[in-house]
């Protein structure tokens, strides 16, 4: 097992540097670099620079030299000094501002994800036990529309009811005197009033695929003979579901957890930008359209690693889980 | 049949259905019979014929869409220097009388070990189980007990093996710990559906004698369920045939093996092959393996008169094709249900 | 089976042998096989080729017979929109901006039925809060006629004409049909959804056939070949996969010139999408071909001497091949929605272009969604084109899956 996870880690490291490069050089994509967009941006509200103040600022940036060199720059101040560059458009390095976005962005999507599993569970068992009666098919039907419809959409039809039904503006995941202010109680507190909303549009989607995940495992399970061995034994029917065919259907369903947080992470980026969430999305979108490259570079980066990180989680559960998995490695 | 003995449970006029979409399924229809204390019973029939439900029924966990809508089975209960008399079919299946019996006083084993039990619990867990849901012992004791039991039942080094998972026994092994999971509570009536057909011949032949020399120490009556005439013979001492819900022969197993009345029952032991066989004995041939012509009929369309007649070679037209035919006592303990050796 | 102590100290095959003879029968014991005749129904089952099998399972499953006349009525409106519209898209009417959906009657104040019609709409100004107040005057009434003469557009690019599906007769600067209201422009938000139709729909199916067409042959090679191929190609496959979704479509979406034409955005948005989902198809592929390749069926056929290329195509498409249907269906409403929201955020395609992703960016101010709700109704297309192809890929699956009751 050890050993399968030495190996496991082994590989992420190459696969991570491949990612490094390939984020470094599709932020590079776009012709031009920060500062061409920052004179455009200039120009167009009637300001003027002149080039040679961009020349001196190109290299004052280092954004002349060749682009692997740029690359090497930025990869080797990760690796050794922990440094992630320097974002153009905040004139403050990247770590200073990337940290509480990421961080934000993984609480939100672990709350989400437990949300999701706190009501997919017992609504899958029953949904199962109860195959075919009238609550199945309601949460079935219910399961179905909200596994179709797209994160984004759900957000906005969310604050379009707060706002007429509520009058208020329900974007961001803190109120105005918290948003720039360093952590305290208070804050978390505000924090938690303001999660609700997103953490229910976020887990919607993941609830409703878990729910039909969750009642087609346990269905497989509960004309298995184990479970009437169970019943012979005289156990109360409630008990029995629980112990056995649960527990069984639940395995494959905790092993991929990680695969589901990743998903989850990224799938909420277009949610955070219409509800102005203080998490990755809005930020990487301005970084993207600014090409502020080492700041968009590094988001990339960090949620390649989250994707492979949770792979890995995901993987090493399915092995502990299923020891036929370790002997083929 | 021993007269000797005190009645433990009797079935009287069992009718089981099955209630489906495409019709009625008469799973047990009209099943009689009688098990005594520290008696084997066998129950011998075809896939289908019933006696798995049967053997359900008398739990009373036949699944759904089962349900059982006439009959009794009477269970003499004496425990705890209390005597009684429940009509199982009465009770609820899931109230506290019936579940404290099931698993405790009746218990079955199964007829594949490895989907039998549970894949993620240790068999210690679910051998203590039991113990600790029917005698209230905790879970040390419980454990204890557990692995009395699997030492009981000739499990090797049994302190290592209550802690393993099904999955990494071997085909008997895994047997043996139902078995030790059905006998914790030292139960008056083990049922066991087919449990060694799963099993190689050799394993069969351990497991048979275990449950023989169980039946002797702990003096418990024993359901034999199978197909196979071979091990009837072995293991039991009264036997009911069934064909298609009914009981169409019933008789001590030395009476059904030597006086067979009913053309199903003959045509079963017909058909068991025989080794070495004289191709010389009648001077033509080699004599084919007998088989019983015809298929088990459609449960939704069972033919009128008697279900057999369409593949029995006693048939007598306008008789067997029209009347349904009731159970006649031929001899004392011997009961057959069928026309034609009524000598009607 | 050995013999311990039984009855009688005699071995079971003895006990046998001594058995009574059998009972002398009129017919022997023999195994009759009897063929019944089949009837219709059943012989009609026999003989039905595999694409006749799925197509009756596919019939009897309703949501999916929805779902696929909802699509069709979809594809259609995309295809020929310019003349389901009842106005071009640019049209713009400065006396209707933010107007609400047009009230189609077909009764009139009296009770009395007419042709489907609307009443004269006229704007006024709310004293208060200086807002747009539209009131319809029951005295003027407005037919809708069906092949009416509007604007000129030209119909594919190819021909002129003026003949619209619906509208009204009347001067456009005077009165107008808006099923969906208007935008903040003036224009027919109907008008619009159509046009986008065509744009977001058929994003879905190039696409995705795109990343078919990827799929297939590298999965195919990958999976049929085995080896350092297939190492390296899943590798690439891993890589891709690796990088999330969205973020991955946001940042190549950027890295498109933000001035590059209509037509040229088009199909780089196109490509980007597809190829990302390029990687599920050849997983998918890979998988059946790896699997297939240790069958039976394919070492028979290889036996009987049939070449590589006719093993292939004859013995092992058939039977991904509706694996792989169902998986387009399927695949097609991820790639609407990339586009959807690309567009939603800004990074894909641009006004002028017109799909229902640009047409939802009406609707990121909240306020304005708030007093002008007709504006989610790209939403609404969006969602139902999902749902329809959700259904009808369920459909298609059980049809396609030989082992479902």
């Amino acid at each position: 097992m050890i050993m399968y996870i030495l190996r496991r880690v082994g590989m992420m490291i190459p696969t991570l540097l491949v990612i490094s490069v390939l984020s470094f050089v599709i932020i590079q994509l776009p012709p031009g670099d920060y500062l061409t967009s920052y004179a455009m941006g200039l120009r167009s509200q009637g300001d003027v620079i002149d080039d040679t103040e961009i020349e001196a600022l190109r290299v004052r940036y280092g954004l002349g030299e060749p682009v692997y060199v740029q690359y090497w720059k930025w990869i080797t101040g990760i690796i050794l000094r922990g440094d992630w560059g320097q974002s153009m458009e905040w004139q403050r390095p990247v770590k200073e501002i990337i940290w509480d976005r990421m961080a934000l962005t993984v609480f939100l999507s672990l709350i989400s994800v437990l949300v999701s599993w706190f009501v997919a569970i017992p609504v899958g068992v029953f949904s199962a036990i109860r195959q075919y009666s009238i609550p199945d098919y309601i949460f079935s039907a219910l399961s179905f529309i909200g596994a179709g419809l797209p994160g984004f959409m759900i957000a906005l039809v969310v604050m379009w009811i707060a706002m007429r039904k509520f009058g208020m503006n329900v974007g961001g995941l803190f109120s105005q005197e918290y948003a720039g202010v360093p952590w305290s109680w208070a804050k978390f507190v505000d924090l938690l009033k303001h999660l609700w909303i997103p953490v229910i549009v976020i887990a919607l989607g993941s609830t409703a695929g878990s729910i039909r995940t969750t009642r087609a495992n346990v269905l497989d399970e509960l004309n298995k003979p184990y479970v009437e061995t169970a019943r012979a034994k005289g156990l109360k029917e409630r008990k029995l579901i629980w112990k056995y065919p649960v527990r069984v259907a639940m395995n494959p369903f905790f092993s991929t957890v990680g695969w589901t947080l990743a998903n989850l992470i990224s799938g909420q980026t277009l949610v955070a930008v219409v509800l102005s969430l203080q998490t990755t999305g809005p930020m990487m979108l301005r970084a993207l359209t600014s090409q502020d490259m080492y700041l968009a570079g590094s988001f990339l980066l960090l949620l390649s690693t989250l994707t492979v990180i949770g792979t890995l989680v995901s993987d090493v559960l399915l092995a502990w889980v299923d020891p036929r998995i370790l002997m083929e490695g | 049949m021993n007269n000797n003995r005190e009645l433990l449970v009797e079935v009287k006029n069992l009718q089981t259905y099955f209630f489906l979409d495409e019709g009625t399924v008469r799973a047990v229809d009209g099943a009689d019979f009688d098990i005594h204390r520290g008696e084997t019973l066998g129950v011998v029939g075809e896939s289908g014929c019933g006696k798995s439900v049967t053997a359900r029924s008398i739990l009373n966990i036949v699944p759904k869409p089962g349900k059982t809508v006439g009959g009794e089975i009477l269970y003499h209960r004496k425990r705890g220097g209390v005597e009684q008399t429940i009509d199982l079919t009465q009770m609820k299946p899931q109230s506290d009388e019936m579940r404290n019996i099931r698993g405790a006083e009746i218990a079955m084993v199964f007829q594949e070990p490895m989907t039998s039990l549970s894949p993620v619990h240790t068999i210690g867990n679910q051998i203590s189980e039991a113990i600790s849901l029917h005698q209230g012992l905790d879970q040390a004791a419980s454990r204890e007990l557990a692995i009395e039991m699997l030492d009981l039942v000739g499990m090797p080094l049994p302190d290592r093996t209550v802690d393993e998972y099904a999955h990494q026994l071997s085909g008997g092994m895994r047997q043996r710990a139902m078995i030790a999971m059905a006998l914790s509570c030292h139960p008056s009536l083990l049922i066991a559906d087919e449990p060694t057909t799963a099993l190689d011949v050799t394993t069969e032949a351990q497991i048979l004698r275990l449950m023989r020399q169980l039946q002797d120490e702990l003096g418990m009556a024993i359901m034999y369920i199978t197909h196979n005439l071979g091990v009837i013979a072995q293991m039991t001492e009264y036997v009911v045939v069934m064909y298609m819900g009914k009981i169409v022969e019933q008789a001590n197993v030395d009476t059904l093996f030597y006086d067979p009345q009913h053309p199903y029952t003959r045509a079963l032991l017909q058909s068991i092959p025989r080794l070495g066989q004289k191709t010389a004995r009648h001077g033509a041939g080699q004599r084919r393996l007998a088989s019983i012509r015809g298929m088990v009929p459609d449960p939704y369309a069972l033919p009128k008169g008697c279900p057999f007649h369409p593949r029995c070679s006693q048939m007598v037209a306008g008789q067997c094709d029209q009347m349904e035919p009731q159970m006649i006592e031929v001899a004392p303990g011997h009961k057959v249900r069928c026309l034609a050796c009524a000598g009607v | 089976m050995t013999t311990t102590e039984s009855r009688d100290n005699k071995s079971i095959p003895e006990a046998l042998e001594e058995c009574p003879a059998p009972v002398v029968v009129s017919a022997p014991l023999e195994i009759v096989d009897e063929v019944v005749p089949a009837d219709q129904e059943e012989e009609r089952l026999y003989v039905a080729s595999q694409w006749q099998l799925m197509w009756w399972k596919f019939r009897r499953h309703k949501m999916a017979l929805i779902g696929g006349v909802i699509l069709i009525v979809l594809y259609l409106i995309a295809a020929f929109c310019e003349f389901v519209a009842p106005y071009n898209p640019e049209d713009y009417f400065i006396r209707y901006k933010m107007a609400p959906p047009s009230p189609v009657r077909i009764f009139d104040i009296e009770g009395t039925l007419h042709a489907p019609f609307v009443y004269q709409r006229n704007r006024t100004k709310d004293p208060e809060t200086l807002r747009d107040i539209y009131t319809e005057d029951p005295s003027i009434r407005h037919p809708i006629h069906f092949f009416v003469k509007g604007s000129p557009y030209k119909f594919w690019g190819i021909w002129e004409t003026d003949v619209h599906l619906f509208g009204l007769e009347a001067d456009r600067e005077d009165q107008s049909i808006m099923l969906v209201g208007a935008d903040r422009m003036g224009r027919d938000l109907f008008s619009r959804l159509c046009y986008g139709a065509r744009i977001s729909l058929s994003i879905g199916l190039i696409g995705v056939f795109l990343s078919l067409a990827l799929g297939v042959v590298l999965g195919g090679i990958s999976g049929y070949y085995g080896g350092s191929i297939d190492v390296v190609i899943q590798r690439v496959i891993e890589f891709i996969r690796t990088i999330p979704n969205i973020p991955l479509w946001m940042a190549l979406s950027a890295a498109l010139p933000a001035d590059w034409p209509v037509l040229k955005m088009y199909f780089g948005i196109t490509i980007i999408l597809s190829l990302i989902t390029w990687t599920g198809m050849a997983r998918v592929v890979r998988g059946r071909f790896l699997s297939l390749r240790q069958e039976d069926f394919v070492l028979a056929a290889r036996l009987s001497g049939s070449s590589e290329m006719r093993i292939i195509l004859r013995h092992m498409v058939p039977s991904f091949l509706s694996y792989i249907i169902a998986n387009l269906t399927l695949a097609i409403p991820g790639t609407i929605l990339g586009e959807t929201g690309l567009s939603f955020i800004g990074l894909g395609l641009r006004a002028p272009a017109i799909s229902w992703g640009v047409l939802l960016q009406e609707a990121q101010n909240v306020r304005s969604l708030a007093l002008a709700p007709w504006v989610f109704a790209p939403a609404v297309a969006v969602v139902l084109t999902v749902f329809a192809f959700n259904f009808l890929g369920d459909g298609l699956r059980d049809a396609a899956d030989p082992y479902a009751r």
